[in-house]
């Protein structure tokens, strides 16, 4: 006698897991490695400004909306942070999301006690309203898409792969934490798989901007940087 | 049968009042999930009901089955009930033993063919089926013989239920269920590593008065094994909150703090241990500091670790990870050389273009 | 596949390094750099969409830059860029982008689009693909010195008449003068005044200079068409007029594309570091202002706004430099609405004012401007680019509004304190 729903759930944490990690690293670091190693050539003109400096500031600066444009674009902007911030807060800081964490790069393990940490975890409240708010901005963002003839000229395949790909992950979540309907193992299962998928998409689409947006912000601060423009 | 008395006068032999027999009646009404009118119905039931015969079967385990409904409290009304049922063969807390034994077994099923009820705690090996016997019978013999005339069977504890610790990987013995074997019985699945011991006798209770209560997929009474522990955990306002144990000797451990992060298994386990309790409703394990193994769910032994949490990957998945990040950078400078090469070679067929030379050629 | 057409993707080839692969790889398709764009903005069309206008390239990335992209082009998945292709974006590379850089300061991921449609160009016209009107001035500027063709009579001309007006002589060739002056064809052939106006500041001032009869025009169409050999060709000319009269600084006149083709591009066309130092106009002024060389007496006590020129401000860093000038000389100076490094362009720049095609959609494009005119009704618009002068000019006029446009020399001048 076996429970096929924790077969499920074991196979997610298990080989699913171990899949999903070696096309999701391997991936990654190969898009990123691709992209350094193409570099680019030294600047000859006399900087103005600290290129290096304003680069690393743009890094942080560009997530700070231009003023006056948020007015155009009211959905994407608000529904793009609303739906950053709410997964950015239920990835980070759900304390099972934590633990997880802490297990596969090792705070606690690997690094010496000095620097080992794990933060804090929030409570269900604030991780659920996040869930929530982040799904219906995603809505929001998908209307947009749907319905601005910008935003759906510019659409592929890819976009909407991603956004299915990234709301699962929340939607299981939500079920599986609140035991809303099917069996409580299983929608673990699901909701696990679901964030495999979208590891396994990760390299492949522009799920990418999560890591290559550094470089991409760096690249412009610098550029206009050096010219001691601003970015 | 018409020797066993009934079970007034067996309330009355161990001093039980018939206000006590009929709380206990409502008690377990309320555990058995039924609606509290059907009291009555209970009482009646138990009043009314002849003794049926139980046979007891114990294979691959530990006995803590046995164990465990033992340490029901005597003379309480659990115990009570194991002596309104005519408890015909059990190896652990019979007398006899040796040929007396078995023939007690087979006096039991020859005067109750088709009427009694079968309990099993334990797992049968199939790999071998010499690998257990008692009395030079084999569990799977013994097994097939006494299911041929039971009206039930009861597998009690995750062993006789699921396969268990014998059962675990790598499975040696090539332990498996009572239901992988028998399939023409219906089967209740009580499963606990091990089992509560009011739960085990609640069990029993409904099927002697209403017959086979409603099961789960894993054929487990939906009274005992409907929602999760963590659903009922004392401990899971910490759990909403945010706040967990981080060790066992840390200051979540000490202020009772929920065990998520030490790797409970209350979220994905069916049992009633949050409510019922042990020990006479004492304490039950997350209670008494220490995460909950999982132990009614099938296969919980390999369920990827005790202390590991629910929601950390099971596999040894560290060197591959490495493996696939090196794997990645060397497949991406390789990807960036080849690029690089196609930029070389543009850059070597660059055609200088000169002013007049910018219209479109054919 | 024609020679040229091989020509242009090979150009392309050549653009692409680790940050164009790094905005690809980032841009999430949010239309935010179709927000900050004059072209989408005043006609809605989302073709003109900034990182639409820069498909070819992705493309091209992507096949042949990336391992996944090779991989799926083995399986037909990557269909190869066509002369249709180049048809079709010749439009949005040319006449629906000024390479104004807003898109690029807004884009949340932080992709530079507008460096990206600067290379995506160098493709497009290496293919033919550039509008006639950039290839003619592209002509004339190699076989006559300037875009607008031979300079050199117009020029003297103007000298001597700023000698006339200043009393103050031009020496030309002048070898180990301090700074040697560029002009734009636009200045010479349309704003001469600033010469005078240079004249009377650096007297002022105790700056010596002199303008090369071997180099003294400062466009670079190449910049504009996208053509780093043209570019490179018109810039070297420049740079050995400077060394061979040995000067201390170049001055890089009130012209956008200029600017950034002495200042920043330059170097990089020619391969090493000048050995002079490249100084804008303006930000010479301020820097003769803190140096307490240069000092006005009098206002203009009319409304006065300042148009920012996108490559001088927003793509080469000079913002605080023409307002503190501004302050000197006028009394009743107003900021437009998103002044500053996030002003609008006057929908002239990038090639875009010479192209005949284009021109209803940049008249349509300026309505951004003139709606913030409007808000502001200034007496005067001053700006530091001449081309930005000129298209402003084209503009109000197309637009009947009546507003008088300046070189913010020529006002400094005016003001100057030469007693």
């Amino acid at each position: 006698m076996n429970n096929p729903n924790f077969d499920l759930l074991m196979w997610a944490r298990g080989p699913g897991f171990d899949i999903a990690l070696i096309i999701f690293a391997a991936g990654i670091v190969l898009r990123i490695v691709e992209i350094i190693v193409l570099g680019r050539k030294k600047d000859l003109a006399p900087a103005k400004g600290n290129g290096v400096a304003q680069g690393i500031k743009t890094i942080f600066s560009r997530s700070i909306p231009r003023k006056g444009l948020v007015h155009y674009a009211p959905i994407t902007y608000i529904g793009g942070y609303i739906f950053h911030l709410g997964f950015f807060i239920a990835f980070f800081f759900f304390g099972a999301h934590i633990v997880f964490l802490d297990e596969l790069l090792g705070f606690s393990q690997w690094w010496p006690e000095a620097i080992s940490f794990q933060w804090p975890a929030f409570g269900r409240v604030i991780i659920e309203s996040a869930v929530a708010l982040a799904v219906l901005a995603m809505i929001a963002l998908m209307y947009t898409r749907l319905t601005d003839p910008v935003r759906r000229a510019l659409s592929t395949f890819d976009d909407y792969l991603v956004w299915v790909l990234s709301i699962l992950p929340m939607v299981t979540g939500y079920i599986a934490v609140n035991k809303l309907f099917g069996d409580p193992v299983f929608m673990l299962a699901l909701h696990i798989l679901s964030v495999e998928l979208l590891m396994i998409a990760f390299p492949f689409t522009k799920l990418m901007h999560a890591f290559t947006f550094v470089m991409a912000r760096y690249y412009n601060g610098s550029i206009q940087g050096r010219k001691g423009a601003e970015s | 049968m018409a020797d066993k008395p009934m079970l007034p006068e067996l309330m009355k032999a161990h001093g039980v009042s018939r206000r006590g027999f009929l709380k206990y009646c409502a008690s377990l009404t309320s555990l058995m999930a039924l609606s509290p009118a059907m009291m009555p119905r209970v009482a009646h039931a138990l009043e009314n009901a002849p003794r049926p015969s139980v046979i007891w079967l114990s294979f691959q385990e530990c006995t803590g089955c046995t164990e465990s409904i033992t340490r029901s409290h005597a003379p309480t009304i659990e115990d009570l009930i194991f002596n309104a049922v005519s408890l015909d063969y059990h190896h652990t807390l019979q007398a006899a033993s040796g040929h007396q034994a078995e023939a007690a077994r087979e006096k039991a099923m020859k005067d109750n063919w088709g009427k009694y009820v079968l309990v099993v705690d334990g797992s049968i090996p199939i790999k071998n089926e010499g690998f257990s016997c008692i009395a030079g019978i084999s569990n799977l013999q013994m097994l097939k013989d006494t299911a041929a005339g039971a009206a039930a069977i009861v597998s009690v504890g995750t062993c006789a239920a699921f396969g268990g610790i014998p059962h675990a990987n790598p499975n040696p013995t090539g332990a498996v269920a009572v239901s992988e074997i028998i399939k023409d019985k219906p089967i209740i699945n009580v499963p606990g590593c091990p089992p509560i011991p009011v739960v085990m006798t609640g069990v029993l209770a409904h099927f002697l008065t209403f017959g086979v209560p409603e099961l789960d997929e894993l054929g487990r009474p939906k009274a005992f094994y409907g929602e999760t522990i963590h659903d009922r955990c004392y401990r899971r306002p910490f759990y909403d909150k945010g706040m967990f144990a981080e060790g066992f000797d840390d200051e979540g451990a000490r202020e009772g703090w929920c065990l998520y992060k030490l790797g409970c298994k209350g979220p994905t386990t069916k049992s009633v241990c949050a409510t019922l309790k042990w020990n006479n409703g004492t304490s039950f394990p997350i209670e008494a500091g220490h995460p909950c193994l999982g132990c009614t769910e099938p296969d919980f032994w390999d369920n990827g670790g005790f202390y590991k949490p629910l929601s950390v990957p099971a596999g040894d998945y560290r060197k591959l990870g490495l493996a696939a990040v090196g794997a990645g950078a060397v497949a991406g400078a390789a990807g960036a050389v080849l690029a690089r090469a196609g930029k070389a070679k543009a850059a070597a067929a660059h055609e200088n273009v000169d002013a007049h030379d910018l219209e479109k050629k054919s | 596949m024609s020679a040229t057409l091989e020509r242009g993707l090979n150009a392309l080839r050549e653009q692409i390094d680790a940050p164009v692969a790094s905005f690809f790889s980032s841009c999430v398709s949010c239309g935010l750099c179709a927000e900050a764009c004059i072209f989408y903005r005043e006609t809605e069309d989302p073709k003109y969409t900034p990182i639409h206008k820069l498909d070819l390239l992705r493309r091209l990335w992507k096949k042949e830059y990336t391992l996944f992209g090779r991989v799926a082009s083995m399986f037909g998945l990557m269909p190869s860029i066509t002369e249709d292709d180049l048809k079709e974006w010749e439009e949005l590379v040319y006449d629906s982008c000024t390479m104004c850089g807003r898109c690029s300061m807004v884009c949340p991921v932080g992709n530079d689009l507008t460096m990206m449609i600067r290379k995506m160009r160098e493709g497009m016209s290496a293919s033919g693909h550039a509008p006639i009107e950039l290839v003619g001035a592209a002509g004339r500027h190699a076989d006559y010195g300037s875009p607008m063709g031979e300079l050199h009579p117009a020029l003297h001309a103007q000298i001597k008449h700023a000698e006339k007006a200043t009393g103050i002589p031009i020496e030309m060739d002048k070898s180990g003068a301090d700074y040697m002056v560029l002009l734009s064809a636009q200045e010479i052939a349309e704003f001469p005044d600033v010469l005078a106006a240079m004249s009377r500041i650096f007297k002022k001032a105790g700056i010596t200079w002199t303008i090369s009869n071997d180099g003294f025009e400062a466009t670079n169409v190449g910049i504009q068409l996208g053509n780093r050999d043209v570019a490179r060709t018109l810039v070297t000319k420049v740079v050995e007029a400077a060394e061979k009269l040995g000067v201390k600084g170049v001055i890089s006149p009130e012209c956008g594309h200029a600017y950034q083709a002495l200042r920043w591009e330059g170097p990089n066309l020619i391969g090493r570091a000048y050995d002079f130092e490249v100084i804008h106009i303006i930000e010479l002024l301020d820097r003769l202002r803190a140096e307490g060389k240069l000092t006005t007496k009098g206002k203009d006590m009319g409304k006065l706004t300042f148009h920012d020129p996108c490559q001088i401000n927003r793509r080469g860093g000079i913002n605080q430099e023409p307002r503190n000038l501004m302050n000197m000389v006028a009394g009743n100076f107003v900021e437009t609405d998103d002044a500053g490094t996030m002003n609008w362009c006057c929908s002239g720049g990038g090639g875009v004012g010479a192209n005949e095609r284009a021109a209803d959609l940049r008249f349509k494009a300026f309505n951004r401007k003139k709606r913030q005119f409007e808000k502001v009704n200034p007496d005067k618009i001053v700006t530091m680019c001449a081309y930005c002068h000129h298209t402003l000019e084209e503009q109000l006029e197309e637009h009947n509004m009546e507003i008088e446009v300046a070189g913010l020399t020529e006002l400094v001048a005016e003001y100057l304190d030469d007693e």
